[in-house]
This record gives C-alpha cells, sequence and structure tokens, in this order.
C-alpha cells in the first residue's frame, strides 16, 4: 500500500503507473475469479472430452472403463441423436427468425416517444426475469383445453372445443415456438433497443427533409445503424436457442416420441436420467464443436456481407 | 400513408431550424396512421405478453372449480395448500439461501477483478476479459456431467452448497466484467485526491468510490439474484432430496402431476417469480441501456 501514497505531488492516472507492485495488487485482485473459472468452468471443459472416452454409466458400475471411441460410434448410429440434430436446427431457425422479424419491431415501438413509453417498456420487457419452468406453467396453463384461454374462447363462439395442442404432433411444435417467442422476442428487443437510441436524431430530420417516407428512413438510417447490433444480437439469440432447456424439459419432456428433443436436451436427459455419463460426454463434445463451428460460420458470412456492402 | 406531412416538411425552408420550429415538425408528423402505427403494435405485443401472465394470477386467486374471467372473490386457499402440503415454504427458503449466497459471492468477488479491469494495468488483462467474456458461450447442459462429477468428488452432491458453486461461477465473468464498467463510471480523481489526503488504495476505495458504486452494486447483485433463482438444471442435476429442493425444482414437480390442480400450480407460479419482480422494476432500466448484452442471457 505505501507505493500508492509514496509520490504525492505528482499525480499522473493510476493506470499509467504499472510498477511491479499495482500489478502484483491486480493478479490479487482477480485470483478469486480466475481460480473458480478455472475449477469450475475450463476443468468440466477438459474433463468432458476425456470423459467422452470412457465408459462411464453410474446404473452400470461394473462396465466402466476405457472406451475408446465406442460412444461416438455409438452417436453416428443412434437415430435420436440425428434426429435432435435436426429438430435443433429448426427450433433455433425458426425462433431466431421470428424473433429477429417481431423483436425488431418491438424495439422500434418502444424507441418511439409517447406517454407512458417507460412503462410500457417494463410491462413489455417483463418476460426476461422469469424463468424457462415458470414460461412453461404459465403456457399450460393457456394450452390446456379445460384451463386454457381456448375454452373461453370456444364458449364465446370463437374457435372450436380444443384438445390439448401439446399432445398432437402437429401442434406441439408451434405451441413450444409460440410459448418461447413469448420469452424470446422482449429479449432481442432489449440488445436492439440500446443501439436504436445511439442513432442521433438530426439523421431522422435531415431524411425528413429530404422527403424520406418511413421505409426509406428505416432502410437508410435506421438499417446501416443497428445492423452489427443485429448480427451479434441473432448470434447470440441462436447460441442462447440451442442452450435452452429449461421450456423444453418441462413443457414437452423431448416428446412426443422425441419429437421436440434438441441436442443439449437430449445430454441433460442422458445425464439426468439415464445417469450414461461416457455417452453424454460424447453428445457434450459433439454439440460443443458443432455450436462452434455454426457460430464461426455465421460470423464469417455477417462479417463478409459488411465488407461488400461498405 | 403519412406522405403528405412529409413532403410540407420537405419544402419548408429549413436550413438552421430553430428548436420550437424543430419542435413543431415533429409534433405534426404525428398523423393519423402514424398514430396507429405506434400503437396497434404496441397494443398487440402487450397483450401477448400480459394476457398469459394475468391467466396465471388469474388461477392462483380464484377458487378452484371457478370460471369467472376475474378472480373476485380473491381466495388464499391455493398458495396455503402449495406452500404447506407440496413444500414450497421450505423450496422458497432454499431458493433464497442459493441465490442470496451466490449474489454475495459473485458480487465481492466480481468487484475485486472488476476494480483490476477498471483501475489497474497488468500484462495478460485483454487475455483475461476474453476469457471471462467466452465463458458466456458455454451451454449450462454442457457442465451438468463434469460438474456432477466434481462436485461428487467434493462430497457436495445433494447439498445447497453445489448449487451456490455452480450458480455463482456461471454469474461470475458477467458480474466482474458489469462492476468494471460501473466502477469506470466513477471518476479517477476523486480517489486520487482521497489517497493525496492520506488514505491507503483500500481506505479511498471505501470511502469514496464505494458509496457512488451503490447502484451499480445493486444492479449487478439482482442480475446475480434473478439468474440463481431461475436456474432450474442445476437444482434437478445436483439435488435428489426433496428438502432440498429450490422453487424451479418444485414447480416442475407441480407441472408433472399433470392435470391435477391449477390453482396449486399457478399459485407455485407466482410464488416462483414474487423476488423476482420486485428486483426486474429496478434492474430494467439498466437492461435498456445496453450496458449488459449478456445480462440479457437466458
Amino acid at each position: 500500500m505505501s507505493s500508492t501514497t509514496a509520490e504525492p505531488v505528482r499525480r499522473p492516472p493510476a493506470a499509467r503507473r504499472p510498477t511491479g507492485s499495482r500489478a502484483g495488487h491486480a493478479y490479487l485482485l482477480i485470483a478469486p475469479a480466475v481460480v473458480l473459472v478455472l475449477v469450475f468452468l475450463f476443468y468440466p471443459v477438459l474433463s468432458v472430452f476425456w470423459e467422452s472416452l470412457r465408459h462411464h454409466n453410474l446404473t452400470r458400475p461394473l462396465d466402466d472403463g476405457f472406451a475408446g471411441l465406442d460412444n461416438y460410434r455409438a452417436l453416428l448410429a443412434d437415430e435420436l441423436f440425428w434426429r435432435s440434430l435436426r429438430f435443433t436446427a429448426q427450433w433455433v431457425f425458426v425462433e431466431v427468425g421470428l424473433q429477429f422479424v417481431l423483436g425488431l419491431a418491438l424495439a422500434l415501438v418502444l424507441n418511439r416517444t409517447f406517454v407512458g413509453r417507460g412503462l410500457a417498456r417494463a410491462l413489455a420487457f417483463s418476460p426476461w426475469a422469469v424463468s424457462g419452468i415458470l414460461t412453461t406453467t404459465i403456457w399450460i396453463l393457456l394450452y390446456n383445453p379445460t384451463t386454457g384461454i381456448g375454452h373461453y374462447l370456444a364458449s364465446m363462439g370463437i374457435g372450436e372445443y380444443g384438445t390439448s395442442l401439446l399432445s398432437e404432433p402437429d401442434t406441439t411444435f408451434w405451441a413450444l415456438v409460440i410459448a418461447e417467442l413469448w420469452k424470446g422476442i422482449p429479449f432481442f428487443a432489449i440488445l436492439i433497443l440500446a443501439d436504436l437510441q445511439s442513432v442521433p436524431l438530426e439523421l431522422y430530420e435531415a431524411a425528413n427533409v429530404d422527403g424520406a417516407g418511413p421505409l426509406r428512413r428505416f432502410s437508410a438510417v435506421t438499417w446501416p445503424h443497428i445492423r452489427k447490433a443485429v448480427v451479434i444480437a441473432t448470434l447470440l439469440r441462436a447460441v442462447w436457442e440451442f442452450n435452452n432447456v429449461d421450456l423444453l424439459y418441462t413443457m414437452t419432456a423431448g416428446g412426443p416420441a422425441g419429437s421436440t428433443t434438441t441436442l443439449p436436451l437430449y445430454v441433460a436427459q442422458t445425464a439426468i436420467h439415464d445417469q450414461d455419463f461416457g455417452y453424454g460426454s460424447a453428445l457434450t463434445v459433439t454439440a460443443f464443436l458443432l455450436l462452434t463451428f455454426a457460430s464461426m460460420v455465421y460470423l464469417r458470412i455477417s462479417s463478409g456481407d459488411s465488407k461488400e456492402g461498405k | 400513408m403519412s406522405l403528405a406531412t412529409h413532403d410540407d416538411v420537405g419544402q419548408a425552408p429549413v436550413p438552421a431550424a430553430p428548436p420550437a420550429r424543430r419542435h413543431a415538425a415533429r409534433k405534426r408528423r404525428r398523423s393519423m396512421g402514424d398514430r396507429l402505427m405506434l400503437w396497434l403494435p404496441l397494443t398487440l405485443f402487450l397483450l401477448f405478453t400480459l394476457v398469459p401472465l394475468y391467466w396465471m394470477v388469474l388461477f392462483a386467486f380464484r377458487p378452484p372449480g371457478s370460471t369467472a374471467l376475474v378472480p373476485w372473490p380473491i381466495t388464499l386457499e391455493n398458495f396455503r395448500r402449495v406452500w404447506e402440503g407440496s413444500g414450497f415454504g421450505v423450496y422458497f427458503r432454499n431458493s433464497i439461501a442459493v441465490a442470496v449466497a451466490s449474489l454475495v459471492v459473485s458480487t465481492v468477488i466480481g468487484m475485486l477483478g472488476g476494480y483490476a479491469l477498471a483501475r489497474l494495468t497488468f500484462r495478460g488483462k485483454n487475455v483475461f476479459l476474453v476469457i471471462m467474456l467466452c465463458t458466456q458461450f458455454i451451454p449450462g447442459a454442457m457442465m451438468l456431467i463434469p460438474l456432477f462429477q466434481i462436485f461428487n468428488g467434493l462430497y457436495l452432491t445433494n447439498s445447497l452448497w453445489s448449487l451456490i458453486i455452480a450458480d455463482t461461477v456461471f454469474h461470475l465473468p458477467l458480474s466482474l466484467v458489469l462492476m468494471a464498467g460501473f466502477i469506470r463510471n466513477v471518476p479517477v480523481t476523486l480517489e486520487e485526491s482521497a489517497q493525496v489526503d492520506g488514505c491507503g488504495r483500500i481506505r479511498a476505495f471505501c470511502a469514496v468510490v464505494l458509496p457512488l458504486l451503490k447502484p451499480g452494486i445493486v444492479a449487478v447483485g439482482s442480475f446475480a439474484f434473478i439468474s440463481a433463482w431461475n436456474n432450474f438444471l442445476f437444482a434437478i442435476m445436483f439435488i435428489s432430496s426433496q428438502d432440498r429442493f429450490t422453487v424451479p425444482v418444485g414447480l416442475s414437480y407441480l407441472l408433472g402431476e399433470f392435470g391435477s390442480d391449477f390453482g396449486a400450480l399457478a399459485a407455485g407460479g407466482l410464488i416462483a417469480v414474487a423476488p423476482v419482480v420486485v428486483l426486474f422494476a429496478y434492474v430494467q432500466r439498466f437492461l435498456i441501456q445496453g450496458l449488459s448484452a449478456g445480462a440479457v442471457k437466458g
């Protein structure tokens, strides 16, 4: 501590004096974070790779041992794996696509000035704080034929008295999509709104002076400004929709007949129910590599785009 | 649709419009069609958001069997049943313990690291920052197996500590980065003049920076609390005995008892959301300031 008071007369900003003890202090300060992250995040990530090469099933302790690539071979032959892969792609694509369109619309609306905007924002964003399980709870109530809103609509003569949306394969997918959109649209809007607010008002006024209509204003002023934020927001949403397990786990448990199982959900079920850690780890590694690969491809494509655009 | 008004504005000679004039122009822009473009989508969005929430409130406060669309007369019967009969009283205490512990640990460690990031230079700072950001992409589901094994080795499975540690570690990088931002916003000069007055770095921090940091601490802590409170996967994987369940796990079991008691389910849902609503009211303005893309996770 003495070094901090050693030169009271000249005092350049602290950040410009990287003396030995300063740096020492810094390492002391970040040490707890580094230790926790190394032990409970990085070591586990590495250990999953090793674990995926082993037979390790809690329900069959006698079979434990080195497996080589057995788990991966089993995975390639696993029909549920391939189906989960297809469903994951469908789920992420549909969710992020709709969240992009509707979330952008919500952000544009909430970016305008009107009476009660603060309240409207707070209400519109409230699903952000709601957990995946609670989302399931709410939508189960809404979708259930006896408690759901359809019951009331039917008794008023709108629509017909429905069966449970979650038991029919055709309707299950869209029922899930809508429930997730309820949470996802506000998320996307929050990510975009911050950037929308940074668009200088003068630009809109200039566009008005030039006689630009709403569409033209959007394409010439708003879009170029928020384009980068949109690229990042869609990537983040895609990663999170990929990782999102809670809603699917509790609403359909991947059913009916595995038709709504994403890859991470398959991982979770293998870990929680089957307790097959070896195979679950192989699934984990595969999901991890696919996610990283897809993110890199996406970033490459979208950054290539912007170079051409500018 | 509202082109006519725009043309009006366009033909007006406005090389350097005085503020009053500009204001008038903006006011005039509010044509009929323009207002419709605002209020129609806004109403639809708010209905989509609020009707489902209202549905839960309705079922929670309505006597079983009633089909009224307004929960009147209000009954607390559902809450009593779920709080005592289904054990939500216990789950609630467990969840509070986990979320508060995770809040305290991740905020304190986040503040230490955040201070280093904001005020000190050290070799490897950028690497450290990049690693912290990268952790945000690690999916919780992928960590179930390895974390379970670590906790098993530490004899922490089926203990609330496993949840506290896992929730803290997952949230820590975000707490740290957010905290660095808040500390950076406190002028360095304040701290330096305290040091000139003879305070050590630690005293200068406590006396000068800490009071100004209060809103930041509340925000960072709220984010940590909400994320730990809402966590479901870790709780269902690491905890096996019912007296250590958290609220989301209890809720998932209520969901499992399908079709039986929707009033209890809705009441359980309201219990699950109650603490979060209070914190959300505070935290939501930080969300929109966009200082925290990482906070918008889920």
